[in-house]
Parts: C-alpha cells; sequence; structure tokens
C-alpha cells in the first residue's frame, strides 16, 4: 500500500494535474471571445504552488524511493523539478499576452503546459522503465500539440505533424529497447539492470541492442546529433514560447533521464556512443547555425549544439562528481537563457510571427534599448561570456571532460564554443550596429511577459556570478547514485 | 583618517567603482549633458583613488617575489576552488594607474564627437574600465579569464555602435580575433586546474616549479602556447595584427585610445605575468622564435606604416612595431631588456594614446584622416603643432622624452642576448623616426595645400587640457624614469630570480647571473 511519505513524493505532479483538470473544466464553460488571461494566471498559480510543493518535498524525511521502487525523491529529481517548473512558470508567464494578440486565446494552451509538466518532472523522479516511458509519453504528447497551436498557420501545422511522426518513432524505439533490456536483465528497475549488468561477468548482446535503440529514443528528445534534424522545422513553425518551453524543459527532463540510465546502467558502454555524438551535435549544430537567416531556426540549432556540449559533461560521467553535476548545472543555465532569449523572440514575434528574420532585428537597440540589452545579455550566456551562466556552465563542463582526461573532446569543444561565438554575434551586431528598417518602437513589454524576462535575466546573472548554492546542490546529488 | 586602513579594499574599490557608476548611468535619465559630467566625475574619482596605490606603494611594496601588494584573497567559489584574488607588483601597479589615468581624458576626448547614444557610449566605457583594471589585478586564473573576456564585449561594441564607416566589419574581426584566441587560454587553464585543483597564480607558480604536477611530454608546450596565443593576438605579434588597423582605423577616438593604451598592454602583460612567470623553463626555451616574431614586428610595422594614406592606419602600424619592442624586450630575459619592456607598455600607452587624441582633434574638425587632406596645419594651428611635435618626439624615443629609456633599455637587452636581435631592432628605431617625422612634415609644414584648413580652429580649453597633461608627462618620465623604475625594477628583478623561494631554472638562472655581473 502506498503510505502518505509516498503521495508527498508525487505532490508536485499531483498539484500539476488538478490544476490541468481545473482548467479543462473551466475552458467549455467560459462563453467563446472572454478572455483567457484568468486562466492563465491561474496556470502561473498552479505552477508556483508546484514550485512550492517541490521545496516541501525537499524535507529530507522525503527523501528515498517511493511506491515500491517505482520512483525516488533525491536532490537530482527535485533539481529537474525545479528547472522544469522555473521553465513552465516563465512559459505561461510569457504567453498571456501573446496568446490573445495572436488570436489563439483558449484555455487548454495553459493545461497542456502545465499536463507536459507532469509528464517532464515525473521523468526525473523515475527510476522504472515502464514508468519513464508513460512520463516520456505524456510529455511528449502534450509537447506536439501545443507545437501546432497556431492552428491556422500551415507552418505550425508542419511542424506538429513532423514532431508528432518523428516523434512517435523515436518513443516506439525508447519501448522497442526497453522490451529488449527487459529480456536481456529481467528487470524494469533501473537499479536492478544496473546491478545485473554491472555484475554478471559477460554481457547479453542482446543488453547492447536495448542500450543502442533507448539512446536513439532519448537522443531524439534531446535533439542531439544524428538525431537533430526535425530540430529547426519544428522550432521554426512551433508558437515562439511554446519553443521556449520545448528547447528546454523536455531537454532537461530527457536528460535526467539519460543520467539515471548512464551512470545506473553500465556506463563504460556508453562511452564512445556519447563521445560520438557530443562531437557530432557541437558541430553540426553551430556549423548550421551559421547559415540561418531566421532566428528559430538559428536558435534550433544552437539548442543541437548546447547539446552537444552537455553530452561532453555526459562523456566525463566517469567521474560521477563533476560529470553529473556539471550536466545538472548546464542543464539549468540553458534553460534560463534559452527560454530568456525565446521570451525576447515571442515579444518581437508581432501578429502571426511574421517578425523572425535576423533582419527584423535591426536597429533593435535604437527601437527598444531594454529588450535589445536582454537579449544581448542571453547571447551572451550563450556564447559564453563572463559574468553569464552560460560562461560558468561551459567552463564548468570543459573542466568535468579535462578531468577525466578527455583533452580532444575539451578542444573540439573549445574550438565550437569559439566558432559558434559567430552567429550569436551576428544577432548583437544586427541590433546594435545597423539602422531600424522601421520607426516604430517595438511592441510595448506587458507585466507577464516583463516577469518572465526577469525571472530568466536574474536567474542568468545569478548563476553566472554566484553559482555556489547551486554547484553545491548539483554537487551534492551524485552521491545517490547506487545507494538504494 | 590613516588611510592604510583602506589597503585591503582599495583596489576593489578601483576596480569596481566605474562599474558602479555605470550602473547608475544606466538609470539616469537620457540627459546628455548629465551624463558627461557624471562620467567625467566617477573615472576621476576612479583615478584619485587608484592614485592611493603608487603613492603608499613603498610601505607594503613585497619583499619577496611571489608575494603581491595590496593582496586580497577571498574564497568566492568552493568547487570548484575559485577564489577572488587580487593584488599587484611593481609592473601591474603602474599598470591599473595608466588605465585609470587614461580613461578621463577618454571621456573629455567622446565630449562632443560622441552625440549618438550618449548614454550606451559611457555605461560601455565604464565597464570597459572595470575590465581592464580587473585583468591587471587578478591572481586567480579564473578570476583573470573573467575580466579578460569581459574587456571583449564593451570594445566590440564601443567600435561597432560608434565607429566609422567599416565598423560592424572591424568589430566582427576584432571580436572573433580575440575570442577564438582566448577559449586556447581557457582550456589551458582548465587543465592545469584539473591537474593542481587551484587556480591561484601563486600557488600554481610553485607547484610548477616544484615539479609538483605531472606534465608529461609536451605537455608545458601546449600549455605555454595555449596563453601565448591568446596574448600573442592581443598584442598583436606579427602575423597575428591583421585586425589592429582595422580596429584603430574605425574606431572613435576614446575607443582607439584605450585599444592602443591598455587594451594592447594586457597582451604584453599576460605573455610576462603569466608566460613567463608560470613556464619559466618553456619561455626562455622558446624565446628565439618569439623574439624573432617580434623584430620582424617591429621592421615590418614600421615600413608598413611609412606608406599609409591614412594618418590613424600609420599610427595603429606603428604600435605593431612598438609593442614588437616591448615583446623583444620581455624575452631577451635580461633585467635591462624587460624593464625597459614594462617601462615601454607605458610609454607606449602615453604617447600612443595621445597620438591617437591628437588625430581625433583635427577628425572632430574635418572628418578624415587622410594625411593628403592636410598639409600646413602649423600656420592655422601652432598651438597643435607643438603639441603633435612633442608627441611624435616621444614616440621615436628622441632623449629626454619617455620613449628614449625604454628603447634603449630593451636595445641593450637585445644586444645582451644576442647581438644580431639588437642590431636588427635597432634599425626600428630609425624607422619610426621616419614615417613619424615624414608624417609631420607633409601635415604641418608648407604650404596650405587645402583651402578649408587655414581657418581650422586651434586646440580649445578641452582639448588642452587633455593633451598639455600628457605631454608634459611623456617629459617627466624621459627625464625622472627612476620614479617609475625603482618599483618596476623590484618586480623585474624578481621574476628573473626566484619562483617563489625555489631557484629558477637552471638555464635561467646562468642568464640571470651573467647579467647581474
Amino acid at each position: 500500500m502506498p503510505t502518505a511519505t509516498d503521495y508527498i513524493r508525487i505532490l508536485p505532479e499531483i498539484v500539476l494535474s488538478v490544476w490541468g483538470m481545473i482548467i479543462m473544466f473551466i475552458e467549455p464553460i467560459l462563453p467563446a471571445g472572454r478572455s483567457r488571461k484568468g486562466l492563465g494566471i491561474f496556470a502561473a498559480v498552479g505552477a508556483i504552488a508546484a514550485i512550492a510543493a517541490t521545496i516541501y518535498q525537499a524535507r529530507p524525511e522525503f527523501a528515498g524511493s517511493g511506491f515500491n521502487g517505482m520512483l525516488r525523491v533525491d536532490h537530482f529529481s527535485v533539481f529537474f523539478h525545479l528547472v522544469v517548473l522555473l521553465v513552465t512558470l516563465a512559459t505561461i508567464l510569457m504567453s498571456l499576452d501573446y496568446l490573445p494578440f495572436q488570436k489563439i486565446d483558449r484555455g487548454e494552451y495553459y493545461a497542456l503546459i502545465l499536463l507536459g509538466a507532469v509528464g517532464m518532472c515525473l521523468m526525473s523522479s523515475a527510476v522504472e522503465l515502464v514508468l519513464i516511458f508513460i512520463a516520456l509519453e505524456i510529455s511528449s504528447i502534450s509537447s506536439y500539440i501545443l507545437a501546432g497551436f497556431r492552428r491556422h498557420a500551415a507552418e505550425s501545422a508542419e511542424s506538429s505533424l513532423k514532431y508528432f511522426l518523428l516523434g512517435s518513432f523515436a518513443t516506439a524505439f525508447f519501448l522497442y529497447g526497453v522490451a529488449l533490456l527487459y529480456g536481456a536483465t529481467g528487470s524494469t528497475n533501473v537499479f536492478d539492470i544496473a546491478r545485473t549488468l554491472g555484475t554478471s561477468p559477460h554481457i547479453e548482446p542482446l543488453a547492447y541492442v536495448a542500450v543502442a535503440l533507448i539512446f536513439t529514443g532519448l537522443g531524439f528528445k534531446v535533439a542531439c546529433a544524428p538525431f537533430h534534424v526535425w530540430t529547426p522545422d519544428v522550432y521554426e513553425g512551433a508558437p515562439s514560447p511554446v519553443v521556449a518551453f520545448m528547447s528546454t524543459a523536455p531537454k532537461a527532463a530527457s536528460f535526467a533521464v539519460l543520467i539515471r540510465l548512464v551512470i545506473d546502467t553500465a556506463s563504460p558502454h556508453w562511452f564512445w556512443v556519447i563521445w560520438t555524438a557530443a562531437v557530432l551535435s557541437m558541430c553540426v549544430g553551430n556549423l548550421g547555425a551559421i547559415l540561418q537567416s531566421n532566428v528559430k531556426r538559428m536558435l534550433a540549432y544552437s539548442s543541437i549544439a548546447h547539446a552537444g556540449y552537455l553530452m561532453v559533461a555526459f562523456a566525463s560521467a566517469s567521474n560521477r562528481e563533476l560529470g553529473i553535476s556539471a550536466a545538472m548545472f548546464y542543464s539549468a543555465a540553458y534553460a534560463a537563457m534559452n527560454v530568456g532569449a525565446f521570451a525576447i523572440i515571442t515579444q518581437m514575434a508581432g501578429a502571426g510571427e511574421r517578425y523572425s528574420q535576423i533582419d527584423d532585428y535591426s536597429g533593435l537597440g535604437k527601437r527598444s534599448p531594454v529588450l535589445a540589452a536582454a537579449l544581448t545579455f542571453f547571447l551572451l550566456s550563450l556564447i559564453g561570456i563572463p559574468i553569464t551562466g552560460g560562461f560558468f556552465a561551459k567552463f564548468y563542463v570543459f573542466s568535468a571532460a579535462l578531468r577525466t582526461h578527455l583533452i580532444w573532446l575539451t578542444v573540439i569543444g573549445v574550438a565550437n564554443s569559439g566558432m559558434g561565438s559567430y552567429y550569436y554575434l551576428r544577432l548583437i551586431v544586427r541590433m546594435y550596429m545597423f539602422e531600424p528598417r522601421t520607426e516604430e518602437p517595438a511592441p510595448r513589454v506587458r507585466l507577464g511577459m516583463g516577469l518572465a524576462i526577469s525571472i530568466c535575466l536574474i536567474a542568468t546573472l545569478w548563476l553566472g556570478v554566484l553559482p555556489n548554492v547551486v554547484l553545491h546542490y548539483t554537487q551534492g546529488a551524485p552521491t545517490i547514485f547506487f545507494t538504494r | 583618517m590613516n588611510l592604510s586602513t583602506l589597503n585591503p579594499w582599495i583596489l576593489t574599490l578601483t576596480t569596481f567603482l566605474p562599474a558602479l557608476g555605470a550602473l547608475l548611468i544606466a538609470f539616469l535619465p537620457r540627459r546628455d549633458r548629465d551624463i558627461r559630467w557624471f562620467a567625467l566625475a566617477i573615472s576621476v574619482i576612479t583615478l584619485l583613488i587608484s592614485l592611493h596605490l603608487p603613492v603608499h606603494y613603498r610601505e607594503v611594496a613585497p619583499t619577496n617575489s611571489g608575494t603581491f601588494a595590496y593582496e586580497q584573497n577571498l574564497q568566492w567559489i568552493t568547487s570548484p576552488n575559485i577564489h577572488y584574488h587580487i593584488g599587484i607588483d611593481g609592473i601591474s601597479l603602474w599598470l591599473v594607474v595608466l588605465t585609470t589615468f587614461l580613461v578621463p581624458f577618454c571621456v573629455l576626448a567622446s565630449w562632443k564627437s560622441i552625440h549618438d547614444r550618449v548614454k550606451e557610449f559611457f555605461i560601455l566605457l565604464l565597464l570597459l574600465e572595470t575590465a581592464m583594471i580587473g585583468v591587471f589585478i587578478a591572481l586567480d586564473l579564473f578570476l583573470f579569464y573573467f575580466f579578460w573576456e569581459a574587456t571583449l564585449i564593451p570594445m566590440a561594441l564601443i567600435i561597432g555602435i560608434f565607429g566609422h564607416q567599416r565598423r560592424v566589419y572591424a568589430a566582427v574581426k576584432f571580436f572573433l580575433y580575440t575570442m577564438i584566441a582566448s577559449v586556447f587560454m581557457l582550456a589551458a587553464i582548465i587543465w592545469l586546474y584539473a591537474q593542481s585543483n587551484t587556480f591561484d597564480f601563486v600557488e600554481l607558480q610553485h607547484l610548477i616549479a616544484t615539479g609538483a604536477i605531472h606534465m608529461p611530454g609536451h605537455t608545458t608546450l601546449w600549455l605555454f602556447l595555449g596563453f601565448f596565443v591568446a596574448f600573442a593576438v592581443k598584442v598583436p605579434l606579427f602575423p597575428l595584427h591583421t585586425w589592429l588597423p582595422d580596429a584603430h582605423v574605425e574606431a572613435p577616438t576614446a575607443g582607439s585610445v584605450l585599444l592602443a593604451g591598455v587594451l594592447l598592454k594586457m597582451g604584453t602583460y599576460g605573455l610576462l605575468r603569466f608566460n613567463i612567470g608560470l613556464f619559466p623553463v618553456e619561455a626562455h626555451k622558446n624565446a628565439p622564435w618569439i623574439m624573432t616574431l617580434a623584430i620582424i614586428g617591429i621592421v615590418y610595422g614600421a615600413l608598413v606604416a611609412l606608406v599609409q594614406p591614412n594618418m590613424k592606419k600609420l599610427v595603429a602600424y606603428s604600435s605593431v612595431s612598438h609593442l614588437g619592442f616591448v615583446v623583444l624586450g620581455l624575452y631577451s630575459f635580461t633585467r635591462a631588456g624587460m624593464d625597459g619592456a614594462v617601462f615601454q607598455m607605458l610609454n607606449h600607452g602615453i604617447s600612443t594614446g595621445a597620438l591617437f587624441l591628437l588625430l581625433g582633434v583635427v577628425y572632430d574638425r574635418r572628418h578624415t584622416y587622410e594625411i593628403k587632406e592636410y598639409g600646413g596645419l602649423a600656420t592655422p594651428m601652432p598651438m597643435y603643432a607643438t603639441l603633435f611635435l612633442l608627441i611624435t618626439l616621444s614616440s621615436i624615443g628622441l632623449p629626454l622624452m619617455n620613449g628614449f629609456v625604454g628603447e634603449f633599455l630593451i636595445l641593450s637587452g637585445a644586444f645582451q642576448a644576442k647581438a644580431v636581435y639588437g642590431i636588427v631592432a635597432a634599425s626600428g628605431v630609425i624607422w619610426s623616426a621616419f614615417y613619424m617625422l615624414w608624417l609631420y612634415q607633409r601635415t604641418f609644414y608648407g604650404k596650405i595645400t587645402n583651402p578649408v584648413n587655414a581657418t581650422l580652429p586651434d586646440v580649445d580649453l578641452r582639448e588642452r587640457s587633455i593633451l598639455w597633461p600628457l605631454a608634459v608627462l611623456a617629459l617627466v618620465m624621459g627625464v625622472f624614469p627612476t620614479l617609475w623604475m625603482n618599483s618596476i625594477d623590484a618586480s623585474v628583478a624578481g621574476i628573473l630570480g626566484t619562483q617563489h623561494g625555489v631557484p629558477a631554472a637552471p638555464a635561467l638562472q646562468v642568464k640571470v647571473n651573467t647579467v647581474l655581473k
């Protein structure tokens, strides 16, 4: 029987589900044409409640496995819960005025985001492959719908369909891998699998196949090369706040799953797979981004490159403490800066998302100095310039890699990060060194958007200047692995 | 109040006051006049505070090498082990003061020439000042890299937003060159940390010197090169110099002054502090080719400067030549050469900074840097001609001017290292006299060829208050170099003599002994 403690271990998920369902009930009752902003604010309160629940859950007496070892509450899961929930909150806030402006003001948007967050939170705490699969599906299905939320825009429908077809294919790979892994080890529990693979003298070839399939499925979700091809098209068509959401939250959650699997099941066998994926992602992402003229596509390629940097942290997971902690820190920093950048893209998008070419950002420094300064800050963070979280995250990842003697991987990563600076810089150059195409001032920043941008700015700056608190927390996380 | 109680915090105060000022400017209303005065006030206060450093330096001067004055060491991040460790010795002391000294002049020089987006300009300028000072005081490699990269953005934006026609190209080129070169330094820094678990310069110096860090094969060479590339681009050393003329020509006057006056010194400072400080043996082994590149830079820079039709480009190439002297002096591994090199860093900051300010004066009037547009300027602008001549003489190293002291010491150091280096480098002195005096002749003497120039107003009060102090300082530094040299020499001797109580590499020690005898 589940105990009361067990329910507290899924308290954030319960809160999010209840809130999401309430929104689904209210939505049909509200007369058509009535503003849904109230529902959005209600959803934001739900996200905050879930954050509070996570903080409550983080108390030491609740740490440990729940529901007969289906999931675990530990530093690791709490950390990813917070990342996902903060991204959720920022996304909801930036959507408040975006939706009516794009004439897609519907309540189920908020419900879908909250329910998607349920899946992502569950992914970070699940230690049972079947539960992981269910969580993955919950998060993916809401993302498919959200990607097509600008229904009357053809590119949004294309984005949704592409994402759905390829995504379900990838999930099938994952499921197949789970089945094979069960066949090879006789268990679906991550720890049992780890123990079987770790202790048995020779490993079944079946297990290798299973691992490869699982990696394919998750590789798709985190958009690392060579499973990245969908990213630019999907990001280009999907509504901008949704891109902010799905380029960070599901990614962080999938990385959480990947970390649990990699660390707890036979990590040496993963090494070269991850090494290759890291190098490919960094190179493909950075080279691809240089060629783009659409800001959203450019950031899509940049997100592939950043998945590559995260993979570098993984590859160094043989030094458990540093590798995992670096990956966690990087996920958080990436979430902060990328959501921030997309918040400003959302703000700039204009009706029907017309203004998303790099040219549209010409002279933004004159039209709206504050927006331009904020976007510059996020882009500098993506480049990895000091005082931003992106700098410290990159630094931490590479120092983890060098600690584990991955000299070539570091050299490739460092060279890539130099190369990558070019295309972010190009956008900064556009904003400050070109004349604006129109004299009209940029659209006014509303309260919700202002809050979303502020959250991201503060988080990025905080992670860059005073990373101590977050670092401590992430460095406490790795000790929990293998200690059941 | 006893000012020495300030000692632990004085460097922090000097460093972050400009950034604080920048933050305040961000909240000021867009009234350009107020913002200018506010920026001037902040930069002058910073200068006054920083003057505390040399005045009281003697009392706190480090007694043995490897220790620093005005030191402060606080834990910043526990794991990775990063400290806010700052401090200065006789070398960085003067570079900090050079920075704080030049910034008020830059503010004044931008008084009228920057009229669009004034607020942004002064925010960037003051942020740049904080980052530049930080580079010279950081004793933790992470902190150093932090400030090093932080100088990049404000400078690139100053060039790119406030520069001349091809500003975007110049800004991007500047950014990419520096950024790509510095990531290699980052890799080297992280490698050192991975092996030693510390970023602390003093500790690392000790660990490397005692061999406590395991460095298989050619590791030291790779580390040396990682640092070297980052600094060589900044200096800029011969084949890596191509960003410099573009950046200088396109930058607004204040940008050029700080670029030439301070940013290039960050490169030579790094070569001295980190390349020589951390890897003395490797530095010594590699000295021949580095000195060769320096000499090529001296001659090449001078020859290219000679044929420039554009005054600003001429001065930019002269920087390549002058900085070649500095690198030559540093890698001669002689006390005279290194003393001279450090002194020449200051000289170049003053004289080339002043030259760019002088060029800014005519640019404000005529909006061109083409030499052929001018001629006979001595008639309408006699005071300007006088000042220009003083600075020209300082730049070409006439005895009694500061340039002479620096170049003389460097050349004597180079002769001690190897006569042929000295001989070839000495020709650079002749070339510099050639191009500078020729420039002077074409611009100031003869008849007024272009009637527009006949009515140009002479330097006004603001411009005089910028130029005279620099010209006088150039003379004072030439006549009383010991005011600066005492502290420089003590620190150079420390770097050459011992590495943190451990005898320096044997080869180096022999060299030093022969020089001192």
